[in-house]
């Protein structure tokens, strides 16, 4: 005997994203789901955003890792408040779900922060599929990797709203072909901001920098 | 990579839409409808499903799976086509201002159950 069930896989998650993006909406706190692979220098960019925002605004974020808390003990020292979520306790997940971050935000008190980051587990894969009640999703893409990742990954170039390309000092050293690079993200995703930056260095972070005041401005003012 | 993770989603809604009334019945086979551009291998998904399903009222049961082809429209010509790789932009007029209309479903359409198993 046939049961006819016709429903998303992913409806549980989406409704926990629901929840989350209420009580966002309800404190004007700008969300920003931050994704990369591992190794495209998304805790150092992170650091930095934070370090230069600090004085303007107030700023919050929740640091996916598999295991290990390197990446927020380094994030704690730019002074803003910091949740690391582990997700190896279901085997090492790949990806951040919408009840990981709801319940992270029991640890913030949402109507004193303007911003909220959050870096999902290194992967270009699995975190696409998951809304976790942002606002915007962004991708680091760095200039060490392939040029065509945008096309091995659509579905991450497709999902997020910017990209970031990071480490652009190293240009000099590298046979990275930026122009291809740039073409294959707007293969994928035409039209698609891409800020051009070096964390390292801080050379281009005005850009992306000056999105995120205008996007934590426009939450705000909602 | 997340195939667990859906795996047990499957279980939870499959053994969920068992009517009260049919119970204990067995599931034989769940049919899915899967995009192209979700991110979400078949065969992953059939593996955890066999080791995650033990025990349950769907253990053993078959993943039949439809693969949605990934489509598009475009918002300036209005055409729609079927994509057959990561080039995001219209085969008509070249625009990239598009939308994806199918190609990222993940649903549960429908399960069967055992025959005899409505009348236990």
């Amino acid at each position: 005997m046939e049961i006819q069930v016709v429903k998303n896989v992913l409806d549980a998650n989406l409704a926990v994203a629901n929840q989350s993006r209420e009580k966002f909406r309800r404190h004007g706190v700008f969300v920003v789901n931050v994704m990369s692979s591992p190794g495209s220098g998304k805790t150092t960019l992170l650091e930095k955003t934070l370090t230069r925002l600090a004085s303007e605004l107030r700023a919050g974020i929740i640091v996916g890792d598999v295991s290990t808390t390197h990446d927020a003990e380094r994030l704690a020292r730019s002074g803003v408040p910091v949740v690391q979520v582990n997700t190896d306790a279901f085997g090492g997940d790949c990806h951040l779900a919408a009840h990981v971050i709801a319940g992270a935000l029991d640890s913030f008190d949402l109507s004193r922060l303007d911003l909220l980051i959050i870096e999902n587990v290194g992967n270009l894969v699995c975190p696409a599929e998951f809304d976790i009640g942002e606002d915007a999703k962004a991708v680091v893409l760095s200039v060490t990797e392939g040029e065509d990742k945008p096309v091995k990954y659509p579905l991450m170039f497709r999902v997020c709203d910017v990209a970031v390309l990071n480490k652009i000092d190293l240009l000099p050293y590298l046979e990275y072909d930026r122009d291809a690079a740039v073409a294959y993200i707007h293969q994928v995703h035409d039209g698609m901001p891409i800020f051009e930056l070096s964390a390292k260095t801080e050379q281009g972070m005005e850009a992306w920098l000056g999105w995120l005041r205008e996007q934590v401005a426009r939450k705000r003012s909602m | 990579m997340h195939e667990m993770g859906i795996a047990l989603q499957i279980i939870d809604i499959a053994t969920a839409s068992i009517p009260e009334k049919m119970k204990p019945a067995h599931v034989e086979s769940i049919l899915l409808r899967v995009g192209k551009l979700s991110a979400v291998i078949p065969d992953n998904l059939r593996f955890c499903f066999e080791v995650a399903s033990k025990g349950t009222a769907v253990e053993g049961a078959a993943l039949r799976i439809e693969e949605v082809p990934v489509v598009a429209r475009c918002r300036a010509c209005g055409c729609s086509w079927t994509l057959n790789g990561p080039a995001f932009r219209c085969e008509a007029c070249g625009s990239g201002n598009i939308e994806v209309i199918s190609g990222r479903e993940l649903d549960i359409v429908s399960i069967e159950l055992e025959e005899g198993s409505d009348f236990p």
